[in-house]
């Protein structure tokens, strides 16, 4: 059988994985909303396996709630990139730089 | 559990403002462009009676509803009024603004109204689910609203960088209350306490959940090193946004502070207490030092924000109800504080002319004496100056630190304020001995100005009389 601590490796790999995705892409903004999504996941992934080893629902409940507001998110996300590429003309994350200080 | 009509009254003021927000958005549909007043004057009005709702559900000991993931408390109750009130505030000031530079539309209250909503369950929140549900309504809110003038270039920019932070922030979060939900098996703040009283610090789960909310808060809360994006979204938004993000959504983060931290983890109090030891030096060393570097306002009251942030954590990682009731006095004076500040800007900002640079301020005194007088009293405070309100509010959370034996983090955080000095002084220096490079009288709608003068007298009035304000802050973090 599979061991909680397996599910937190790769829960913790996938979350890795999504901060180095937004640190380290200097090309392209929807791949940061991509590695927004994995983020969440990742926490799902966690949530589902403690759920499932403590044997108490609680843990579900919430994975349906960040579902959820996750899909909010991508939502608004979108928006606002839409909005930018209107502006600018761009989605390249190294371009946008007129706000500095 | 069963459920009980019973539950449904200590959250009367959230259906309340749930059902004003769905109200406005559904009536700003049938109206004009010209009868778009309407839309705010019902927007206010609902604000004025959610005061009276909550202070009317209010009662003197809590009530935990909701098989225990919901509050109402002293301290819930004191928060939701001065959430109101500072944002009735930030609506009034913004209206002319918003009609000059043509984005008065309904979409901006409805936004707002779900703001407040969502700062309201943070307020209330007695578990960890509750409490991510609230910060997210006010996070999604605010990424709007940042991006509520469609065709600025900067605005979009910040809009995009808020979100990409703010949902990193969101996920830090959740990924730390993973972890404490796996070592604690529960996702409320009372069973996760009686819990963590057996466990301590051993379970090596634990301490990567308390490492990953601590930063997810520090996040939200705009600490070092975590503050990037607090002066890109400031500089970027709208003014009246940027007013309204100022304000009332720190008194929100406080009290997010306040639940996830002293209601969910006390136990934990020594671990986290260093942890905010060191954000809270941070944040007021560099906040107060680059603030000094900023020729752009809006970017200079974002540092300063940051370096206020830290006071916040001050009082908090005291661990005493003393340095809580100091920290809740400072969260509610800055917001009203920083509100008049964002309200001079906006009066002094015209159509197709923002008053954003410190160049703008030179002269001030010569063209309208009374808000030079005004702007400088929230300066005072800001630096924390006697007679003004800053200078107990800071007062109150060094004491509070220094009681529990912390001297040399107050005395960093006086260091810091004298520096922080600085750049607020040089604000009134250039209002009062500088020549003013145009000479236009200052002129605004009848409300707006009322409305700041009573703000600005207000910061001398509470000045003078501090202990009203700090008495209920006091009852209310006692009860």
């Amino acid at each position: 059988m599979i061991a909680l601590s397996d599910y937190l490796m790769l829960g913790a790999i996938l979350f890795s994985l999504s901060i180095a995705g937004i640190f380290l892409n200097r090309k392209n903004v929807i791949i940061i909303l991509m590695c927004v999504e994995l983020m969440l996941l990742a926490v799902n992934m966690n949530f589902i396996a403690f759920s499932r080893f403590l044997d108490d629902s609680a843990g579900q409940v919430f994975v349906f709630f960040i579902l959820t507001v996750a899909a909010a998110e991508a939502a608004i996300g979108l928006a606002i990139l839409i909005v930018l590429f209107r502006n600018r003309r761009t989605i390249n994350v190294a371009d946008l730089d007129a706000l500095k200080g | 559990m069963q459920f009980e009509a019973s539950n449904l009254i200590p959250v009367v003021p959230e259906l309340f403002i749930l059902s004003l927000a769905c109200l406005v958005l559904v009536i700003d549909l049938f109206i004009d462009d010209e009868q778009r007043i309407f839309t705010y004057a019902l927007t206010q009005v609902g604000l004025v009676f959610a005061i009276f709702i909550t202070l009317s559900v209010g009662q003197t000991e809590a009530q935990i509803v909701f098989d225990g993931s919901y509050i109402r408390d002293g301290m819930s109750d004191v928060l939701k009024v001065s959430i109101y009130i500072v944002t009735i505030g930030a609506f009034l000031y913004s209206k002319e603004y918003l009609v000059e530079h043509g984005l008065f539309k309904g979409e901006y209250y409805v936004l707002g109204l779900f703001a407040v909503l969502g700062m309201m369950v943070m307020v209330s929140a007695q578990s960890f689910l509750t409490a991510y549900l609230g910060l997210e309504l006010l996070s999604l809110s605010l990424y709007a609203l940042v991006a509520f003038d469609r065709d600025s270039k900067t605005g979009s920019e910040a809009a995009m960088k808020y979100f990409v932070l703010g949902a990193i922030a969101s996920g830090m979060l959740l990924y730390g209350i993973s972890m404490i939900y796996g070592a604690t098996g529960a996702l409320n703040f009372t069973t996760v306490t009686t819990a963590l009283m057996g466990t301590g610090m051993e379970d090596i789960v634990l301490v990567f959940g308390l490492v990953f909310v601590v930063i997810g808060l520090a996040f939200k809360l705009g600490a070092v090193p975590f503050h990037m994006w607090m002066p890109d979204v400031y500089h970027g938004a709208p003014t009246a946004v940027a007013q309204f993000l100022s304000s009332a959504p720190k008194i929100a983060a406080f009290a997010l502070a306040m639940r996830l931290l002293v209601d969910g983890m006390l136990p934990l109090h020594s671990d986290w207490q260093q942890m905010l030891v060191i954000l809270a030096i941070l944040s007021m060393a560099l906040g107060n030092v680059i603030a000094i570097a900023q020729t752009n306002i809006k970017r200079m009251l974002a540092y300063s924000t940051i370096s206020h942030v830290g006071f916040i954590m001050m009082g908090i990682l005291a661990g005493t109800s003393e340095g809580y009731s100091a920290s809740m006095f400072y969260a509610i004076i800055y917001a009203v504080t920083s509100l008049g500040a964002f309200g001079i800007i906006i009066l002094l900002s015209k159509k197709g002319f923002e008053a954003e640079n410190l160049d703008d301020y030179k002269g001030l005194h010569e063209r309208s004496p009374w808000f030079a007088a005004m702007m400088m009293l929230f300066m005072f405070s800001m630096a924390g100056v006697p007679p003004t309100v800053g200078f107990w509010a800071k007062l109150f959370v060094l004491d509070a630190v220094v009681s529990v034996e912390l001297t040399w983090v107050a005395l960093v955080g006086v260091f810091f304020s004298i520096i922080g000095a600085f750049y607020y002084i040089r604000i009134i220096k250039l209002m009062y001995f500088d020549k003013a490079e145009n000479v236009l009288p200052v002129i605004g709608n009848l409300d707006t100005r009322i409305a700041l003068s009573v703000n600005g007298v207000l910061m001398l009035a509470l000045g003078l009389f501090p202990a009203a304000l700090l008495t209920i802050c006091v009852r209310a973090i006692g009860s």
